[in-house]
């Protein structure tokens, strides 16, 4: 009921700011930019360097990994340490992979026996559509309740919502997928148990209703991890605003309680909303593992556990950075909105 | 003469929790009683941090929900409720705030000024309406689109009182208008108060500033412990003389122009049996100390006071005596922080900036003994 009309006028601020960040500040923007690729790049080389040596560290032995049960001897062994490089000092191994790292290569999977790079991919694109689909649901719900129990602080929806969310937040998603899956797949019937493609059938003969019709519960329970943090966000924020001596001077003006949470509540409180969001971006490919595993959804999440559990080292670090570049992605969207969208810091900026 | 608001008996309590679930009413405006007519401009003068501003919160009906109210609003002759409050908030009385922290900070200053609309025939009239009070007071149209962050001092105070104008009201309330501005800004706003009164206006002005008060009110009611203690002409606050109250007069008397004539003792915190002054006044009765004086009538003044009772002939001569160790009014004048510890209250300090603690005692009597050598070899 709040959203129905929703200030117009705000939406065009947003998307004048978006347009003007393009324009007037495309010089700053240029720096602010460059300095955050130097950053990126610096961390890369930093977790790459990290989680290999890690890695090299673990019982983990991957010549044993890739000839999984087949019998060899001991000079076979040697032959296949010497080609794969394990003979090699630990300060050499860990050159070699970053060199081998910015030649654009991430090596060979030694589960799906084809470049890592084709594997994430494929199992990424998979999961963006879930990630994507839950993090709207998660903002959208989350954000609402959010807006509804701060409104109504100190009432039974309040308290309600305020429950809710901690019982959300304390629970595991994997507990919560599980519970999900036993009312509304086992003992209602109106989901299937799992996989993203009816058993039995290709996957390019899939329909879009097919496709959809199996994300609805894995999505679900994605989000419902994002909701709870960012309903009590909100919540939090819209109670300062309505401390604030704007909210009271609004009241004084004779504006209605829902007309200025509207106008002024929403209006202060959605900009850090969705940096929060945007910076949950590590919780929700958290979330995403667990979910995959318990719904048998075949993305990224998965073959991260695969990766884990069967020692395909090239693929577990390729995943590694990719994550590691997802989560930057969204801290940076988050910073961009604060810096460039708030006027009052644009303003700082343009002087 | 009409009455424009009129404020009869009003008290206002809060709830609070002390260690855990035990209750406490803590009393902040207590039996306060005042009026204003039409072109006429009122001052509430109390000291900062005393609960003035609730008087405001109470009268537009935004006070926190955990208040408690008793007494009675009536505004040209009509009882105000909670709905009727809502009704005509920011119509027929609107509040001009204290600074640019009560404009959104995301919002334009001119959407703000318009406010909320029912359609978009409304907000053409409005905008129409904002751009002409903008205009009068020197506001250009470029000023329409700046976010209250980008505001000057000087503009900033233009916005709030054009958008308090917005929609004509009959009854301005100013809460605070004065603080922090510099000489030339606090003359304007005095200035820009006063023609609101020539233009039939009547207005609440609640300050800490007596100079201000002095400036530009018709008449100061003198807030004192949550009691208003006396509402006299700003005339007689020339001269202590012709104050009532032995607390007016000390605060007139330790004016800069007036002597500096200093005085100890701090308004009491907690809800006390009798008369709130009882314990620093130099013209107490015995019963002053259990009962509560009533705010009567006096001529055209009103004073809360025994000494002024029919019952007990008036000992309106009596004149607060030299070596007299009464005298309040901390902050009235001044900012600083007076730790509450301290029950030595300062001349200078009326004026100045300075901190206050307990370690200036020593400081102060001796300010107070050079201050009476002055007066010896004069």
């Amino acid at each position: 009921m709040i959203f129905k009309d929703f200030n117009k006028e705000f939406f065009i601020l947003i998307f004048n700011r978006f347009i003007g960040l393009i324009k007037i500040n495309s010089k700053n923007l240029a720096k602010f930019l460059g300095l955050k690729a130097v950053r990126l790049l610096i961390l890369l080389i930093v977790i790459a360097a990290i989680s290999f040596i890690m890695i090299q560290l673990s019982p983990i032995d991957p010549v044993r990994a890739y000839l999984g049960q087949r019998i060899v001897s001991e000079e076979q062994l040697a032959i296949m340490g010497q080609y794969w490089g394990t003979n090699l000092s630990l300060g050499e191994r860990v050159m070699g992979w970053l060199q081998t790292l910015a030649s654009g290569s991430m090596g060979f999977s030694l589960i799906f026996r084809v470049p890592v790079t084709e594997v994430i991919v494929q199992k990424f694109t998979a999961s963006l559509t879930l990630m994507v689909v839950s993090w709207v649901l998660s903002a959208i719900v989350g954000f609402g309740l959010g807006v509804l129990a701060g409104a109504k602080e100190g009432t039974w929806i309040d308290k309600a919502i305020k429950t809710y969310s901690y019982i959300l937040q304390s629970s595991p998603t994997f507990w919560i997928g599980l519970v999900l899956l036993m009312l509304f797949s086992v003992y209602l019937g109106w989901f299937p148990i799992g996989l993203s493609v009816p058993i039995g059938q290709l996957s390019d003969t899939v329909t879009f209703w097919q496709w959809l019709y199996r994300l609805i519960l894995p999505a679900v329970t994605l989000s419902i991890v994002g909701i709870a943090s960012l309903t009590m966000y909100t919540r939090d924020k819209l109670i300062s605003v309505k401390k604030s001596d704007y909210f009271l001077f609004a009241q004084a003006r004779g504006e209605s309680f829902w007309g200025i949470i509207k106008n002024h509540g929403i209006r202060n409180i959605l900009l850090p909303a969705i940096s929060i969001q945007f910076m949950s971006f590590n919780e929700l490919f958290g979330g995403t593992i667990l979910v995959e595993q318990v719904f048998a959804y075949p993305g990224i999440g998965q073959a991260t556990v695969a990766a884990g559990l069967r020692s395909d080292v090239p693929l577990l670090l390729g995943i590694v950075i990719i994550s590691t570049i997802f989560v930057f992605c969204g801290n940076l969207i988050a910073d961009i909105i604060y810096k460039y969208v708030d006027p009052r810091l644009r303003g700082e900026e343009d002087e | 003469m009409g009455k424009l608001l009129e404020v009869n008996n009003l008290s206002i309590s809060f709830t609070q929790y002390v260690q855990g679930l035990q209750r406490h009413y803590l009393k902040v405006i207590s039996d306060l009683t005042l009026d204003i007519g039409e072109s006429e401009i009122v001052a509430v003068l109390g000291s900062s941090g005393s609960g003035k501003s609730l008087l405001a919160h109470s009268i537009l009906g935004i006070l926190p929900y955990n208040s408690h109210v008793t007494g009675e609003i009536k505004f040209k002759g009509e009882t105000l409720t909670q709905e009727t409050k809502e009704k005509i908030r920011g119509r027929e009385i609107c509040l001009i705030p204290q600074s640019v922290n009560f404009l959104d900070p995301l919002m334009k200053v001119s959407q703000q000024a318009v406010g909320e609309c029912k359609d978009d025939e409304e907000r053409k009239e409005k905008q129409i309406r904002q751009r002409e009070v903008f205009s009068k007071y020197g506001l250009d149209e470029s000023v329409d689109d700046l976010y209250p962050f980008e505001l000057s001092g000087g503009m900033a105070r233009k916005v709030l009182l054009s958008t308090a104008l917005l929609n004509d009201p009959d009854l301005l309330i100013a809460d605070e208008p004065t603080p922090g501005l510099d000489v030339k800004s606090v003359e304007e706003t005095i200035q820009d108060i006063r023609n609101l009164k020539e233009n039939g206006k009547g207005v609440l002005l609640i300050t800490h500033e007596i100079d201000v008060a002095l400036k530009t009110a018709d008449r100061i009611a003198i807030f004192y412990s949550g009691y208003v203690i006396e509402i006299n002409k700003v005339e007689n606050f020339v001269n202590s003389k012709n104050l009532l109250h032995p607390y007016s007069r000390a605060l007139v008397d330790a004016l800069p122009k007036n002597g500096f004539k200093l005085t100890k003792g701090v308004q009491p915190l907690e809800e006390v049996p009798g008369c709130p002054y009882y314990e620093n006044c130099p013209i107490r009765l015995d019963k002053c100390q259990n009962n509560k004086p009533e705010l009567i009538k006096h001529g055209d003044a009103m004073i809360r006071c025994f000494n002024f009772d029919e019952d007990i002939p008036a000992d309106s001569e009596a004149v607060v005596s030299e070596e007299s160790d009464v005298i309040v009014s901390e902050d009235l004048v001044s900012e600083e922080l007076v730790s509450e510890e301290s029950d030595v209250i300062v001349s200078e300090d009326l004026v100045s900036e300075e901190l206050v603690s307990e370690e200036s005692e020593d400081v102060v009597v001796e300010e107070i003994l050079e201050v009476e050598e002055v007066n010896d070899e004069s």
